[in-house]
């Protein structure tokens, strides 16, 4: 048992920003912490891989920044978001933040791989009215190429939401070449529609914006050469979501 | 077409089925609207698409803009200086417009208009390859005096000294003040004999007073307002409208309307010829046709498109100058939408739609300028459309019903770009704004000029540290602040005088009620610029570099700091406390006319100019560069996206900024949403959110810098790409190039 009082825990954190329609329903405060145990190919923030490189903030620190936009967020149909990095890599802080929202009646999402799922506690959980799953590949041999991690913990934690009636946006990053198989597509598909929480499927086209962290970081970006994917693919991968009655976006 | 219009039923007719007593007995439109208007609730299917002859009318008028926008003017009338009644009839299209009347003689013909300045009609004529005319030149040089030839004829060298610095810029000394509202709408209600009777009123309960200096200039100049409202009258007939008597149709009533406006137009070519608010009350007309069938939806709609075809092709000639400050041709016409009335029922009507609708009949434009009264409290389906619109064409902006109300009530428009005033009720002096940036500059350097080293203000103690000292520098800001007040409200109350006695605005008065409140509008510019240095100061350390004769010419800045633009307290208290400061300072002047101080953070585009003419600043900022508009946070330093940046803007006191706050906001599609058909929808919680902070106006852009960096290549491929600046809106293209690379480097909030 933690004798620290719980404004005092203290999280690694990259930044904050505030945002509209990406991270969530409306206009959220969006908090960034440090450190994840993934290594994904495209990922558009490798400043965020290591919980050493954040700065320490104390869940005071952070309600109080949290605090100065309560109300526009919640006058514009929003709340705050917890991304990364993996917030499920700091659990005790994720969930102190999340709960210090709900004292603020916040609406509160939690943006994750899942990968860390048995991490989240359900007292978490509770305190998360949205997560955010980021659902990298169906298929067990690319999710392990592509992220460095499995896929199981991931679907166990997408099956554990559903069971608590947990809401889940699910989102998908289409990577030309690595995750536009109809097959893999499909079986993701298939286990999505059996989950009655999720609400819908984010199919977000892989990009390249954050080419220039790794050259300042002087790291190399293993996607470098892949394409982004064009309309017609998106809206491909999009129907094959649509046909198992999923709404997807 | 206009046979039908000169029909002459009676007053009784032209007010059938209207209710109410008020208005009938007293000239009080507003209480016309309250007594007779249908609030609307429900969403735009209503929205009729625009007709072959909506088109035809439209295509034969925007086919002249390409060589009007080569040429820099299509045409001018060099020999006949402007009234009310100076041109023949002009027509775009005489078989097929619905609505009639030009400035001129023929579309987009401009027109001289002398009672300002002379020198400004030469100096534009010959800018666009016109000789000025013998004739005119004559008689504006030799037998009448000029609104610009008696404002120098006053001012003192201090002023001179100020104005030539570039402290105090943008004057309305040498071009008209504008932002003075007609209240157009008495036209269409009471037709100009009820208006003239009602001035005659007016005028004979000043004739019982003592004929002093006011007194007399006051009945001088209800003379000519009754005056020109004979004038309205003569030119209405040219065009075969008898608008002695009221409107008695939706159509008359939209073509009435109008008529006021144009004689307005036709007389002043101030900055600002706003419009006022005139849906609501002309859905009372559409309605009521409506209801009798007399009209349909597909009509309806046509009248509006028409209407704002003719509001698109206003037209002033107006030098390179003026150009510089004020780019891209803004006329301002501004028409202010929506709203909630004090008994708390939406003013949102039909008619509030088919003007937003208009920008999809005919394209997106700039003109008129489109604003929308927000408050959280607008019915859904309105709020919806407007965020639409808003995606579609970036053409609209948006004010705080909730700031404005409770100040000058639910008839409040908006003339220029965030200037309230009661329609007919109130009038204001417009009076640009000081330079505080450059401010800042003088108390560092003892009140020289960091460009040219002249001694502007009287002489005081430079500061002479190797670091700038916090206390000091506030203490010596403050005495800058003090000098520079008292000189700007006492050149005002010069150009104002003297524009009352050499260029008074006869039809827009003769459109108020007597007595009328004024408003002294002063303004500030510079502000994110004068904030960021204090805090530089404050939080971090300020070397300055100085010149062999001792001038600070340059800074380096050692440490971090706090921006403006965060939604930091550290930093926005300052800009909170010199907005409050500067107020004060300029209420402690007596002003002309004792009209009622306020003042704007407001630059228009002349936030280009104003940095061009303004040293190296300690917050980093180079010489030169431009300042950021209105009371924007400096480009690119507000890191944490529109939700931060705008509650900073927010902070700053309505009550200390009467005259307005303008916020421009830039968003790129994605930073709505990743949904195409949620963004809507976040952008009314944005607008809602941030008005329920006391955010005041907000401008909002909704584009990708791709596409301005490609409009600014291939301009032709973008003829309708309009965008919103500092109040208002402007064909993208026909910025200066400047003020295009000026507005691509401002923050674009994304979706990153």
């Amino acid at each position: 048992m933690s004798t620290v009082a719980p404004g005092a825990v203290t999280g690694r954190i990259h930044s904050w920003d505030l945002s509209t329609g990406v991270d969530g329903p409306g206009t959220r405060f969006v908090l960034f912490v440090n450190g994840c145990p993934l290594r994904c190919l495209y990922c558009a923030n490798p400043d965020t891989w290591h919980m050493r490189d954040g700065k320490k903030a104390t869940v005071d620190e952070v309600a109080a920044e949290i605090g100065k936009y309560r109300d526009f967020v919640a006058a514009a149909g929003g709340g705050v978001t917890v991304t990364g990095g993996e917030p499920l890599l700091q659990p005790a802080f994720t969930a102190a933040v999340l709960r210090r929202c709900k004292e603020a009646g916040l609406h509160t999402a939690l943006d994750t791989s899942g990968f860390l799922g048995a991490r989240a506690s359900d007292a978490l959980l509770a305190d998360t009215d949205l997560v955010l799953l980021d659902i990298k590949s169906f298929d067990v041999t690319t999710y392990r190429k592509l992220t460095g991690g499995a896929l199981a913990p991931t679907l166990d934690f997408a099956t554990r939401l559903d069971r608590m009636g947990k809401r889940m946006w699910i989102r998908y990053v289409l990577v030309p070449g690595w995750t536009d198989g109809d097959d893999a597509v499909d079986g993701l598909a298939g286990f999505l529609s059996g989950l009655e929480s999720v609400e819908r499927v984010d199919i977000l086209p892989f990009h390249k914006l954050g080419a220039a962290k790794y050259d300042t970081l002087e790291i190399p970006f293993p996607l470098r050469d892949t394409p982004v994917p064009d309309r017609t693919l998106v809206e491909r991968v999009r129907d094959r979501f649509r046909r198992r009655g999923l709404v997807a976006h | 077409m206009t046979a039908t219009v000169t029909a002459g039923p009676r007053t009784a007719d032209a007010w059938r089925q209207f209710a109410g007593s008020g208005w009938r007995q007293r000239i009080d439109v507003r209480d016309f609207i309250q007594a007779n208007y249908t609030p609307y609730e429900g969403d735009a299917s209503f929205l009729a698409g625009p007709t072959d002859r909506t088109r035809a009318v439209w295509e034969k008028v925007s086919a002249l803009f390409p060589e009007e926008r080569r040429r820099g003017v299509l045409d001018v009338d060099a020999a006949t200086p402007s009234t009310i009644t100076s041109h023949a009839p002009g027509y775009i299209d005489r078989d097929r417009e619905l609505i009639v009347g030009l400035q001129t003689d023929a579309p987009l013909k401009r027109a001289i208009m002398p009672n300002g300045g002379l020198r400004m009609v030469e100096n534009s004529l010959k800018a666009y390859g016109y000789a000025p005319d013998p004739f005119v030149t004559k008689v504006f040089g030799t037998y009448r005096k000029t609104h610009n030839d008696g404002v120098f004829d006053a001012y003192t060298p201090a002023m001179r000294a100020a104005r030539k610095a570039g402290i105090i810029t943008g004057l309305p000394d040498a071009y008209g003040r504008g932002r003075i509202i007609g209240d157009y709408r008495r036209v269409a209600l009471y037709g100009t004999d009820r208006l003239i009777e009602a001035k005659r009123a007016e005028r004979a309960r000043l004739d019982t007073l003592p004929s002093t200096a006011d007194v007399i200039r006051d009945r001088e100049e209800l003379a000519e307002q009754i005056r020109a409202l004979g004038e309205l009258t003569e030119m209405a007939a040219t065009y075969g409208c008898v608008i002695s008597r009221p409107a008695t149709t939706a159509h008359e009533a939209v073509q009435w309307l109008y008529l006021g406006y144009l004689a307005a137009v036709k007389e002043q070519n101030g900055a600002a010829m706003s419009l006022g608010r005139t849906s609501t009350f002309l859905d009372v007309y559409l309605q009521r046709d409506l209801d009798e069938d007399i009209l349909d939806e597909r009509r309806a709609q046509e009248l509006i498109d028409d209407f704002v075809i003719k509001l698109r092709i206003v037209r002033f000639l107006r030098t390179p100058e003026y150009d510089a400050l004020f780019s891209g041709d803004p006329t301002w016409v501004t028409e202010s939408i929506g709203g909630i009335g004090a008994d708390g029922r939406p003013l949102v009507t039909r008619t509030s739609f088919r003007f937003l609708q208009t920008l999809y009949n005919l394209g997106p434009a700039p003109e008129p300028n489109l604003t929308v009264l927000w408050s959280p409290r607008l019915p859904a389906g309105f709020k919806t459309f407007c965020a639409q619109v808003s995606i579609d064409t970036s053409a609209v902006q948006y004010e705080s019903d909730e700031l404005l109300r409770p100040h000058t009530g639910d008839d409040t428009a908006i003339a220029c770009c965030v200037s309230a005033m009661a329609v007919g009720r109130q009038m204001q002096f417009f009076g640009a704004r000081v330079n505080l940036a450059k401010a800042l500059l003088y108390a560092v350097n003892g009140g020289r000029d960091e460009m040219t080293g002249e001694q502007i203000t009287p002489a005081a103690p430079p500061l002479t540290g190797e670091y700038l000292d916090y206390d000091e520098l506030t203490a010596a800001y403050d005495r800058i602040l003090d000098w520079l007040a008292e000189t700007y409200v006492d050149a005002l109350n010069v150009i104002h005088y003297m524009h009352d006695k050499y260029a008074y605005e006869r039809i827009e008065m003769a459109l108020h009620d007597h007595p009328v409140h004024r408003f002294m509008a002063c303004g500030i510019a510079g502000l994110s610029v004068a904030v960021d240095s204090l805090s530089a100061v404050k939080h971090a350390r300020v070397r300055t570099i100085r010149d062999t004769t001792g001038l600070a010419v340059d800074f380096k800045t050692e440490g971090d700091f706090p921006a403006y633009g965060n939604n930091d307290d550290r930093v926005d208290a300052l800009a909170v406390d010199l907005v409050e400061t500067f107020m004060a300072k300029v209420r402690e002047h007596p002003t002309y006319r004792d009209a009622e101080h306020t003042q704007s953070v407001l630059t228009i585009t002349s936030n280009v100019v104003y940095g061009k003419h303004t040293g190296n600043t300690p917050d980093g900022r180079r010489a030169g560069q431009p300042f950021a508009p209105g009371a924007n946070p400096m480009n690119g330093r507000d890191r944490h996206g529109v939700a931060a940046s705008a509650l900073s803007v927010a902070k700053l006191p309505y009550e200390a900024a009467r005259d307005g706050i303008s916020l421009t906001t830039t968003i790129t599609p994605e930073g709505l949403g990743h949904v195409p058909e949620e963004r809507a929808g976040h952008l009314v919680g944005i607008l809602d959110a941030y008005m329920f902070a006391g955010g005041y106006h907000m401008n909002v852009n909704v584009l990708d810098r791709a596409v301005l960096e490609d409009a600014m290549e291939h301009p032709e491929k973008y003829p309708e790409l309009t965008i919103r600046v500092s109040g208002y809106a402007v064909n993208f293209v026909r910025l200066t190039r400047e003020q295009q690379l000026d507005v691509i480097s401002r923050t674009f909030h994304g979706s990153l």
